[in-house]
């Protein structure tokens, strides 16, 4: 390709808090239409907001975590536009002074480093959804929902750094891995917490001069990002092949063709009339804030993935893995923190407990066994109580019961057998049962001896050390 | 004298000395309502089932000897209250059918002390206005003549109170709102400091210059209306949170040794020779009574009421946005789609008035005209604001007109917005920058109508004003002459 693409994203991410940035509606997901709401979120007259200080709260943390700075004085602006899903007639978002500013995020594809510069992140309330003619019940009429009006949203503005649409993935996911981690944001794309509007361009390669960029809107998806970029890369590029210009207008992605149709053009584009809010004050945000903010964030994926790597001794994948949520990832180090070996606590977590709960459709915070459980289990087969293949069985009998697992062991017998005496017998049990496999052994068929360990193993119900069993096997067969 | 002309404190006396019953003086106010409304059209909606009801619970809690100061009084409230379950429309088409679900602030604090809303006055519409023709519901007349205006916006609040349909009303002032038309009709009007009182639950026009204030018989019911509504409100991030002093107590009365000061700018050629009559009467009067008079000087006066109808106006134009038909309030029956839906609601419901104010601010507000009207503006604002803070280093209160003639007849400025504009040039810089003001009366034209002064304080000063206002009225007595309706 002949062309550079240029990248910049523009973000919305959902905040976690439990009432609306200017009011005390509950901001609960999948409600009964416009059951959350009041007079400031339905922008009756003379209502009038009031900050939720717990979104300046997570504004700090993210732009923290992002490497802003934190402005001391930041300002709510009214955007001002006409929609029915848009209460007041006008938005309540931050313009000149947002509350952070010049930012950057570090990301990695295929090994190469690169550094994405944050413009600015900015606090402001969602609008709420309109329900559409041709959904049961309605008819021709359009409905407004207003439950989602007013719930808190930061808007996080990448500079166009981004030259691939894998560069921009990896921003996105490193942004969205981040949010999470800080606990502001649920980051469920699909129910719209996390949502993305691309800037795209092209330019000649070499070239230093953007060209006319499209901004994509509609993108809920990582997989759709990629599309929607790449279909705005061919379609620009033939534009400009055929010697034409691309115009500058905003584009709405289709999903279901995986291409973008122009919305509204430069000329239709709103003048949102920004002006400072009145009915609300700056937002003053002074030193002691900001360090407490900072105090009490969470260690971030990038510094926890080099703290397994190097104090642990992960390898990459197990790293990966279990950085992969916070979520995960404190379960790993709560279960290491009472049972001191990472790679097999990490085989654990990574094992049998996630296929346990991806099998259950469950979140590790849900798991029906708990960390102390898990180290208990782990525990007990380092004892050498029970073996690891019965650990399994255990652990299964755990995950189904919420029974501690000594109290398994117990009840189903499963202690392993090391007593020498008692495997002895059952050994020459076998081997005067299988005479003939004995005799074929010793001529020199040594591929049996598998052969006999199992049916030990069997005839012990699985309790029997393997450790054990080999050895007295093969004293007895040499024997 | 008739239950209908007794002041807040005269009444309070009665029913505390169980002379009268709330019911009673609510009756009182009622038949005077019915008796005079037709020439008057002060009220839009006037409630007497709830008054009665109110009236009731409040003689119940007499009974229990729980009496406050506004316990069982008769008020009205201007028309941009929002007021639960009572047809709200801020003498707007738009708001015609408005039941609001919920009380403001000022409203709730008014009920808790046990007052009895009689109803909701008449006003310009969206408070746009400065004579009381704007509204959807008809002008209302001055009392003191029934061919004039009564000032406005809040020309209810005011024709009310001298036409004896409410013993005090609530108004807002934006640009002079509460003082422009109490000194049309003869009442005291109070606007208090920015933040003072909260805006929560009033219907905004140009929210960084609202604010709600009374409108009385006397200096004493304006401190007690005053203190009642006053105080901080964790609903508006805008009401500051200083403590409300004892108004009525604070009322001491003495001018000795005050500090007047004379804004040079606000005598100015062209002021209507009876009011300048009024006010050199009143220099006079305070000079008598000790107080000290200079002149003093607010340089960027000239420059406010073109910076107010760039901010107001913007402002408005943003907060009118909300008016569209989808959730509340006029919906037009013949609009096709989404986009002729807003347009026509909007095109119907409002006034030729507030049309023209919300293009005017859409414009100050737009892209590429932003730093040069609106930006501007309020750079401007700051230079009066300080004009007034460097006034206050050398005088405790300022002497003013309150408006440049006595009320005007109706119909006619209607066809000349730049001149009713301009009769709220004395008032409007107190609003940009945020202080307190008041009307009282002062004097009445050779052609019989009032005449109000204005003294403006430092902010949150409204102590101070008050009581330069009482030592006023104690030696005078324009605020007990009432017209013959």
């Amino acid at each position: 390709m002949k062309y550079q693409v240029v990248i910049g994203l523009e973000v919305h991410t959902q905040l976690t808090t439990n009432t609306k940035i200017f009011c005390g509606c509950s901001t609960r997901f999948g409600s009964s239409p416009n059951s959350q709401t009041c007079p400031v979120c339905l922008g009756f007259p003379g209502a009038l907001p009031v900050l939720n200080q717990k979104v300046v709260d997570y504004a700090i943390r993210a732009g923290l975590a992002t490497n802003c700075s934190i402005a001391p004085r930041s300002i709510f602006a009214r955007k001002n536009y006409f929609y029915p899903d848009l209460p007041k007639g006008y938005q309540i978002s931050q313009f000149d002074l947002p509350i952070c500013l010049n930012g950057h995020l570090d990301i990695e594809v295929d090994g190469v480093k690169k550094r994405i510069g944050i413009t600015r992140i900015h606090m402001e309330e969602d609008a709420g959804k309109l329900v559409h003619a041709d959904v049961a019940g309605i008819g021709d009429d359009s409905c407004v929902d207003l439950n989602r009006a007013c719930t808190p949203l930061l808007e996080v503005v990448s500079e166009p750094d981004m030259r691939s649409p894998d560069e921009a993935i990896a921003y996105l996911k490193k942004l969205h891995e981040i949010v999470r981690y800080l606990g502001i944001c649920d980051g469920n794309l699909e129910e719209g917490s996390f949502r993305c509007d691309a800037n795209v361009s092209l330019m000649p390669v070499g070239s230093s001069v953007f060209g006319t960029r499209a901004e994509l809107k509609n993108i809920n998806s990582f997989r759709f990002i990629k599309q929607a970029i790449e279909y705005e890369m061919e379609r620009q590029a033939e534009i400009l092949d055929d010697g034409g210009k691309v115009v500058q207008e905003t584009r709405l992605f289709d999903p279901n063709t995986g291409t973008t149709r122009s919305m509204r053009g430069k000329e239709e584009a709103h003048d949102y009339r920004y002006f400072p809010d009145p009915d609300l004050v700056p937002v003053i945000v002074d030193q002691a804030w900001i360090d407490q903010v900072r105090e009490s964030l969470p260690e971030l994926p990038d510094a926890k993935r080099a703290r397994f790597t190097a104090d642990l001794g992960l390898p990459e994948y197990d790293v990966e893995v279990l950085t992969a949520s916070r979520e995960l990832a404190e379960y790993f180090e709560e279960t290491l923190g009472l049972f001191p070996q990472a790679k097999t606590v990490s085989n654990w977590v990574m094992g049998e407990l996630t296929r346990a709960l991806n099998d259950d459709g469950k979140e590790v915070t849900e798991s029906p066994v708990s960390p102390a459980q898990l180290a208990e289990l782990l525990k007990l087969v380092e004892k050498g109580t029970i073996s690891g293949k019965i650990a399994k069985t255990v652990f299964d009998e755990m995950y189904k019961t919420g029974k501690k697992p000594e109290e398994i062991v117990a009840e189903k017998g499963l202690v392993q057998v090391s007593d020498t005496s008692a495997i002895e017998a059952i050994i020459d049990e076998v081997l005067a049962r299988e005479a003939g496999q004995v005799a074929e052994y010793r001529s020199g068929k040594d591929k049996l001896f598998g052969f006999f360990v199992g049916q030990v193993m069997k005839a012990s119900k699985g309790k029997a050390n393997p450790g054990v069993v080999n050895e007295l096997l093969l004293k007895k067969l040499q024997g | 004298m008739e239950i209908f002309e007794l002041t807040i404190h005269e009444l309070h006396e009665k029913l505390k000395a169980k002379e009268l019953s709330s019911v009673e003086a609510t009756k009182a106010l009622l038949t005077r309502i019915d008796a005079v409304e037709e020439r008057v059209n002060a009220y839009i909606t006037v409630t007497p089932e709830e008054a009665l009801k109110e009236a009731e619970a409040a003689d119940r809690r007499i009974a229990q000897g729980e009496i406050d100061l506004l316990t069982g009084i008769p008020v009205g409230l201007k028309d941009i209250f929002v007021t639960k379950g009572i047809r709200t429309t801020c003498g707007s088409k738009i708001l015609h059918n408005f039941v609001p679900p919920y009380d403001g602030t000022a409203v709730a604090r008014l009920k808790e002390r046990g007052a009895v809303i009689l109803g909701k006055l008449n006003q310009d519409e969206f408070a746009m206005g400065s004579s009381s023709e704007s509204s959807y519901f008809g002008t209302t007349r001055n009392p003191w003549n029934l061919e004039y205006i009564p000032g406005g916006s809040s020309g209810g609040s005011s024709a009310a109170i001298a036409a004896q349909e409410a013993m005090a009303t609530l108004g807002t002032d934006t640009g002079g709102s509460i003082r422009q038309p109490a000194s049309h009709c003869g009442c005291v009007g109070l606007k208090p400091t920015y933040g003072r009182v909260s805006r929560y639950g009033v219907i905004a026009y140009a929210s960084s210059l609202d604010q709600v204030g009374p409108l009385t018989r006397d200096v004493k019911d304006a401190a007690i209306m005053l203190g009642a509504v006053a105080g901080y409100d964790p609903m508006d991030s805008t009401s500051v949170n200083t403590p409300v002093p004892d108004y009525l107590a604070g009322l001491e009365g003495g001018v000795k040794g005050l500090k007047i000061g004379l804004p040079k700018e606000y005598f100015i050629e062209g002021l209507d020779p009876d009011v300048k009559k009024a006010l050199d009467r009143a220099i006079e009067l305070y000079r008598a009574l000790g107080a000290e008079i200079r002149e003093v000087s607010l340089p960027h006066t000239e420059y406010a009421v073109a910076t107010y109808y760039l901010i107001a106006t913007a402002e408005a134009s943003s907060n009118l946005a909300r008016y569209e038909g989808v959730r509340f309030g006029h919906r037009s029956e013949a609009a096709r789609g989404l986009t002729e839906m807003f347009a026509k609601s909007r095109a119907e419901g409002f006034g030729s008035e507030v049309k023209r104010r919300i293009m005017l601010g859409t414009y100050a507000l737009s892209s590429g005209y932003y730093d040069a009207y609106y930006l501007k503006a309020q750079k401007v604002r700051t230079l009066i604001m300080q004009d007034f803070l460097k006034a206050f280093e050398d005088v405790d209160v300022l002497l003013t007109p309150v408006a440049p003639t006595p009320a005007f007849k109706i119909g006619e400025k209607l066809a000349d917005p730049l001149q009713m504009y301009l009769s709220d040039i004395f008032t409007i810089p107190v609003n940009l920058a945020g202080t307190c003001g008041m009307s009282i009366p002062a004097g009445l034209s050779a052609a019989g109508l009032p005449i109000g002064l204005q003294l403006v304080g430092r902010p949150f000063g409204e102590q101070s004003i008050l009581n330069a206002a009482y030592a006023f009225e104690r030696e005078t007595d324009w605020h007990k002459k009432k017209p013959a309706l």
